[in-house]
């Protein structure tokens, strides 16, 4: 936490009040980079709820993610106004390249930024509602859950990328001009995303630390480790699940809500099946039910990732590949696991055997 | 230019000849071999001249002689490839090779040799000519000893059809031998009956329509939907209309079965790519992530081995469905003895870690064969189409894919039912404590099931690679519908996975004219996810202690 609180204060101070020689000057490129790390591990920190403490393993969060993201690109494609390359003040650039004549229904309500603020939070956890709903219900557990997350996030690919769904079809929302009044180009406008994702991460730190160790919490990884047991002793495992998976779904809606202004697009990809694979391995490198853990892991192979797909293309895929079987194999705990393995066994050295 | 004297010399005495053996032929029918040849000889003299009159005088000739090399060449001057060596006058057929062209008499067939283009000159045709060549090339075919080509002929010139062939085609009627070829004639004659206008005898349309009843051709039912929009006489009209309203239901139903073939064809894929992935996440309990890369790579083997048998590409696929086999047989064992036997009772480790292999898998064939598509050859034997009738015809790949999967699933079967390795395999599945304390070696049978789901999995890249191209991609693309078809069908079920498979690609055959391809695959996704929520444990649950 006072990691983050310092990163989150220094940043943006030395981005913007730092001269640009300064060696102590972090450049925008720089924040904006932090800022979708960041929106990353507050997405990987959702993952962990479900996850870590109730052993869900959902292949399909970047859904809530993307939607999410999908959400605020619709606001910020209605700020364009008409100074879009057809100069239409009424529709977005692309509706108007499929020479559709009105809005849509659904894009109704976007030109307020409450609404869709609102709509970032509903959007998401009403489908995590009604899926988990019908999942947790028929109580479909294990494989077959995480197989049919993944075929819902399938699904979703499948739709966005279809130009009649009405979201830009493969291109997505992109060429944002400005949020509540603010260039999305200047320093300042990315500096106070950035302090947003700060906020948003803390906040949501906070509540998920607050909700796993709440009752709640307790119940969770109860039904994590014995879920009949939890049952038979008399406790609503479905609604239990059913409220940490929305709750977990929203937090994923808002990092993909402040995503989007930071990278400046949004599109299906962010849908496929693989993206959503990844943030599990966030996850599973920093360390399962840890929450930190998640932020950590999130950071670490996200950095790799622009490191090394910049550095070698061709190698990105085997490491990460190697990754996955590594961690699963010799680090199931994940790093952070592995940093209190150590920490405790050099502690507890003379009784041993733990 | 000074050639022209000799040619018209021989003109005039071949027409004198050809005056006379005519004559005689007509008297003699035992002649008439004789006069053929001989009228195919001065066309042959007469395409050598300079004048496109004489040319089509010649096309006429040839047409006309009954001589069987006349097809090859009336073709050949179609596709200008028609020749003849300026030093001897020989006409010759050619082909560009190299920087020449490789010769062949168009007379004897003998090969010629290659010769330079500036020894040749072409036998040059124009647009009359060419027009006239196509309805000589439709005669010709349609006096052809093979019933087969004379029925495509009749089939191709129905829809051009004019009463000025009447007479020849009742000719041709009266004396064919074949019963098809005599209905298509007729069919054809009665097209021209209604074709005539009003001055035609109305008893004679209605018998033309009484025989149209049924017919599938495209040309009957356009004629037919004009004569039922425009024709003056009420009562024909209606004929018309309700024979269109016949041929109409024909048309759904074939349409219905194209439609249930596709399907079962989509199925057909979807069953040899998920029957391995059931065989191994029903013995295992472990969901292989990797499998659709083991059937990528059993694609790849394929292409591999065509790339070093490129002569003989009937024989490379047939070798490489067992060498696939092995490879992603044992691909599959090295997996899980290096990896997943460490990770067993934990599914959803199993799960990442076998998507890391799949990602690694992915990116090494990318390395290897680049991240392009190629495409594997499709054997003479497996192209083409199956026709059925003028409505239905049946890709043929696509048929021996359908019976290919029901072979390896009837392999399979016997396999898990009758040897003895299958009695594990099935004991391990159904009771794995009970089997151990039986004596069942439960690790090897795990890695002997392993290895077999993987191989199955080669083998259904060897057959999709005669549907697709074979890329990297491959395996993705049928992962997520390969677990659908084992989770709808029911787990560890060899029939539930057959039937959902089948069942599934009907489905999404169906739906698919309906509401479009992707959008039936969503819908497709969604149901499934709701019928999960019904049945979780498949259309064929597995009976016995499953330790799930």
């Amino acid at each position: 936490m006072g990691i983050l609180l310092a990163v989150g204060i220094l940043v943006p101070l030395l981005n913007l009040t730092v001269s640009t020689a300064h060696p102590l000057h972090v450049s925008t490129y720089t924040m904006t980079l932090l800022g979708k790390y960041l929106c990353y591990a507050l997405l990987a920190m959702a993952v962990d709820m479900v996850w870590g403490y109730l052993g869900i393993l959902s292949l399909g969060h970047g859904v809530f993610f993307a939607l999410g993201g999908y959400v605020m690109g619709m606001y910020l494609m209605r700020q364009i106004g008409d100074r879009g390359v057809y100069g239409n003040a009424l529709l977005p650039d692309f509706m108007v390249f499929l020479n559709w004549k009105g809005l849509p229904w659904f894009w109704h309500g976007f030109d307020g930024f409450w609404f869709a603020m609102l709509m970032v939070l509903v959007v998401p956890g009403l489908l995590a509602l009604v899926f988990g709903w019908f999942a947790f219900r028929s109580r479909v557990t294990g494989v077959y859950l995480s197989i049919m997350t993944q075929a819902l996030t399938y699904a979703l690919m499948l739709a966005f990328f279809r130009n009649e769904m009405g979201f830009g079809g493969n291109n997505g929302l992109t060429d944002f001009k400005d949020i509540l009044g603010f260039s999305l180009q200047s320093d300042h406008t990315r500096a106070g995303l950035y302090v947003a994702s700060v906020i948003a991460l803390a906040l949501g730190y906070t509540s998920c630390r607050w909700i796993t160790t709440s009752r709640l919490g307790k119940l969770a990884t109860a039904i994590r480790d014995q879920e009949d047991r939890a049952r038979f002793i008399g406790y609503r495992v479905e609604d239990a699940k059913l409220w940490i998976f929305t709750f977990s779904a929203i937090l994923a809606g808002i990092a993909g809500a402040l995503y989007v202004p930071q990278v400046g697009i949004i599109n299906p990809t962010e849908f496929a099946p693989l993206a959503s694979i990844e943030i599990v391995i966030w996850v599973a490198v920093g360390g399962r039910a840890t929450l930190y853990g998640a932020v950590v892991g999130a950071v670490i192979i996200n950095y790799a990732k622009s490191f090394l797909t910049a550095a070698f293309p061709d190698a990105w895929l085997f490491g990460l590949g190697a990754l996955f079987v590594m961690v699963t194999l010799f680090l199931p705990h994940g790093l952070v696991g592995m940093a209190r393995h150590t920490y405790f066994s050099r502690k507890r050295a003379p009784h041993a055997g733990t | 230019m000074f050639k022209r004297p000799a040619a018209l010399k021989n003109w005039f005495f071949y027409i004198f000849v050809v005056t006379i053996v005519w004559g005689c032929g007509y008297l003699h029918p035992g002649f008439a071999a004789t006069s053929g040849s001989n009228v195919f000889d001065d066309g042959i003299a007469c395409l050598l001249d300079d004048s496109f009159a004489q040319k089509a005088a010649a096309v006429e000739k040839l047409a006309d002689s009954g001589d069987e090399r006349a097809e090859e060449i009336l073709q050949a001057l179609l596709a200008g490839d028609l020749f003849y060596i300026k030093a001897t006058q020989q006409l010759v057929v050619s082909r560009a090779e190299g920087n020449g062209y490789a010769l062949r008499s168009a007379l004897t067939g003998d090969a010629l040799g290659v010769q330079k283009k500036r020894a040749l000159k072409k036998v040059g045709i124009n647009n009359t000519i060419r027009g006239q060549l196509e309805s000589a090339l439709a005669r010709l075919r349609l006096s052809h000893p093979n019933p087969d080509i004379r029925l495509a002929a009749i089939n191709q010139m129905l829809g051009t059809i004019t009463p000025n062939s009447a007479a020849l085609l009742r000719g041709l009627r009266d004396s064919e031998p074949d019963r098809d070829v005599r209905v298509a004639l007729q069919t054809a004659l009665s097209l021209i009956v209604l074709r005539s206008g009003p001055t035609t005898d109305k008893a004679q349309k209605q018998a033309a329509l009484e025989h149209l009843a049924g017919n599938l051709n495209p040309a009957v039912r356009n004629e037919l939907t004009l004569l039922a929009g425009n024709e003056a006489d009420t009562q024909i009209r209606l004929a018309a209309k309700a024979i269109l309203d016949g041929i109409d239901a024909r048309l759904a139903f074939f349409n219905f079965l194209e439609t249930l073939f596709f399907g079962l064809s989509l199925g057909s894929v979807l069953v040899l790519a998920a029957i391995g992935l059931a065989i191994t996440f029903g013995v295992i309990g472990v969901i292989n992530m990797a499998h659709g890369e083991l059937i990528m790579l059993g694609a790849y083997t394929a292409y591999v081995l065509q790339q070093l048998l490129p002569d003989a590409i009937g024989a490379a696929l047939m070798l490489s469905i067992p060498a696939a086999f092995l490879v992603s047989g044992l691909t599959g064992l090295v997996i899980e003895r290096t990896i997943i036997r460490f990770l067993y009772g934990r599914p959803l480790e199993t799960l990442l870690a076998t998507f890391g292999l799949s990602l690694i898998l992915q990116q090494a064939v990318r390395s290897i064969f680049s991240p392009l598509n190629r495409s594997v050859a499709t054997p003479a034997w497996m192209s083409g189409a199956i026709p059925i009738n003028a409505a239905l015809s049946l890709t043929t790949n696509r048929v021996v894919i359908l019976f290919f999967t029901l072979l390896v699933f009837a392999g399979l079967c016997l396999l898990l039912k009758k040897s003895a390795l299958g009695l594990q395999v099935r004991a391990v599945s159904q009771n794995r404590a009970m089997a151990r304390a039986m004596g069942v070696r439960a690790a090897r049978v795990d890695a002997l099931t392993f290895g077999l789901g993987s191989g199955i999995a080669g083998i259904a890249g060897v057959a999709l690679s005669q549907l697709t191209n074979v890329g990297p991609n491959l395996g993705q693309a049928y992962i997520v519908d390969s677990f659908m078809v084992v989770v709808f069908g029911g787990v560890g079920n060899l029939w539930g996975t057959l039937l959902g498979g089948l069942s599934l690609g009907v489905i999404n055959k169906f739906l698919e004219p309906w509401a479009g391809a992707v959008l039936a695959k969503i819908l497709i996704l969604v149901v499934i996810i709701l019928f999960i929520q019904k049945r979780p444990q498949g259309l064929f649950p597995q009976k016995g202690r499953a330790t799930g």
